[in-house]
């Protein structure tokens, strides 16, 4: 059944209503926090900005707040309200939801963490790569947010196929590193730190992810497919000499 | 068991199920699908038919008129054998009535009519011919209200099996036992088998009276709102009874209690203004209901 865009009748509790509105712009509120710490955390990456960097790590504080706000109320809408079908499919769907951003916010701190340590390593050369994975995971995670705010199933379902350029794009960060380890023994500290990031962006891309099909979970009644398309081939990769 | 009612075939693989196959307990316990069904709370494997056994009655393009008014429309319906199938929907939406004419109820009072197919052991339960007193041994029926007759505890278990066995004093008391028992009433009344019935609690009056219909051993037990007049506590004892019973009856249970179809129900029928609009497997029903009228009446927004 879809229900979006769809007339609804009026619930005969208004309280509830309420309720369940409250819940959504909770994880609206956590979801548009989060969308700026990853994207804070990518542009002090890139800026070699460690002021902002350090924002960012405080800045990890509401959401996790938030977290346990969202799991508190929803633990109380399951006790009180004994919500069904839709409804429970949607509490359940904020839930999980909330979990998927509180970590996202963790990868977003430790980018910004390890981006104020490459702040003072030499440069690395190319961050295009990095930049463009985060605006990749950043799009995914706003729309992967947008289509539980509109219960679009579709756009949840467009989330949950665009994954793959950014295994792509992380593998060739990995392959680039390596490179640059080989080269030069002193880039050791920054290619291993720029490794863990990629893989952060990488995580980050995951969850967004799940979301989406958490979301098309809540708004069809049905759960998508095990075999998402992956593109990650990192862990199949040997070292190679470098070129 | 997807299938939105009026008329459309029914689907599923028990449909062409022969006597044999009914008689089989469980027929379809085994099957993969079904294992792989209740593991995934909500997945594609538990949206199947799979999991419901045969029917032990399978309603046909069923309709029915209070005089003029037609109460059910096209109603297409398999009760499960020894299974519990749940009837949900707001006041007035036939769900009662479709109790009423599973047990012939609706043949006491003139200008009441069924049209269609009631189909249980190959005969059709709606024909006029048919002996109502044997039906009503096959087919009992426990009521909203607890309806305890006047009488001992013991006579009001052994009143309905003289209507239609002759036992003999020992064979009696056994079987009064046996029932009690079934009724998990046994403990609470062996020693006052013959005070009044009137003397007991509102509870265990609902347990006498389901003792009293399975005193004469139906194939099938329709309960009416059986729980409404009683207590969380006497309730959830009704309920676990409804769960025990059902190892050896069919089961038909019209609750206003969503939760309570959600518990104690295999399948549950959603009605509204005399059709079927949905019957689904109950984790299916209550998380993900295919029709939108479902999902409005069980997230509270009609009804």
């Amino acid at each position: 059944m879809d229900q979006q865009a769809e007339h609804r009748a009026d619930r005969i509790v208004k309280s509830y209503e309420e309720e369940l509105r409250r819940l959504r712009e909770l994880i609206a509120r956590m979801g548009g926090l989060a969308e700026r710490q990853v994207a804070d955390s990518a542009y002090a990456l890139v800026r070699r900005d460690s002021e902002l960097a350090g924002e960012v790590v405080g800045r990890d504080a509401p959401i996790d707040a938030l977290e346990r706000e969202v799991d508190a109320f929803c633990v109380r809408l399951l006790a009180l309200r004994q919500p069904m079908a839709g409804d429970l499919r949607f509490i359940i769907a904020a839930l999980k939801i909330s979990q998927d951003i509180e970590r996202i916010g963790d990868y977003a701190r430790n980018v910004a963490k390890r981006a104020i340590i490459i702040a003072g390593q030499p440069f690395l050369g190319g961050v295009n790569g990095f930049q463009w994975m985060a605006q990749l995971v950043q799009r995914n995670l706003k729309d992967s947010i947008d289509a539980f705010l509109r219960e679009d199933a579709e756009l949840a379902e467009r989330v949950w196929a665009a994954d793959a350029p950014v295994d792509d794009i992380y593998t060739g960060i990995f392959r680039e590193m390596l490179t640059h380890m080989m080269e030069d023994p002193r880039n050791i500290t920054a290619a291993t730190h720029m490794l863990f990031i990629a893989k952060n962006f990488e995580r980050i891309g995951d969850h967004a992810t799940n979301i989406a099909e958490t979301v098309h979970y809540a708004v069809r009644g049905a759960i998508l497919p095990e075999d998402r398309p992956k593109a990650d081939i990192s862990a199949d990769l040997p070292p190679s000499p470098p070129a | 068991m997807h299938q939105a009612t009026t008329g459309s075939a029914p689907a599923g693989t028990t449909q062409n199920a022969s006597p044999a196959a009914v008689a089989a307990p469980k027929a379809g316990a085994a099957s993969p699908a079904r294992q792989g069904g209740t593991g995934s709370f909500g997945g594609m494997a538990a949206r199947s038919t799979a999991g419901m056994n045969a029917p032990r009655i399978a309603i046909r393009g069923l309709d029915f008129f209070y005089g003029d008014n037609k109460a059910l429309k096209g109603i297409t319906l398999d009760l499960p054998d020894r299974q519990v199938t749940g009837m949900i929907g707001p006041s007035g939406c036939g769900k009662s009535t479709l109790l009423r004419v599973l047990n012939r109820m609706y043949s006491l009072y003139p200008g009441q009519r069924a049209e269609g197919e009631v189909m249980m052991d190959g005969e059709n339960i709606i024909d006029p011919a048919l002996d109502l007193n044997a039906l009503r041994a096959r087919i009992g029926m426990v009521f909203q209200k607890p309806t305890p007759f006047p009488m001992t505890i013991a006579e009001n278990i052994a009143f309905g099996i003289r209507l239609h066995e002759s036992l003999n004093r020992a064979e009696m008391a056994e079987r009064v036992e046996w029932a009690l028992t079934r009724a998990a009433l046994w403990p609470e009344v062996k020693d006052r088998l013959n005070s009044s019935a009137m003397g007991l609690s509102g509870g265990q009056q609902q347990r006498l009276c389901i003792a009293r219909t399975i005193a004469v051993r139906p194939e099938v037990i329709l309960f009416d709102e059986p729980t409404s007049a009683l207590d969380p506590i006497s309730t959830l004892r009704i309920e676990e009874l409804i769960d025990e019973l059902k190892r050896d009856f069919t089961i038909a249970i019209v609750t206003h209690n969503m939760q309570q179809a959600a518990r104690c129900a295999d399948q549950v029928a959603f009605f509204y203004l005399g059709e079927l609009v949905e019957v689904a497997p109950a984790a299916d029903l209550f998380t993900a209901p295919r029709q939108k009228r479902t999902q409005e009446y069980i997230t509270g927004r009609f009804g």
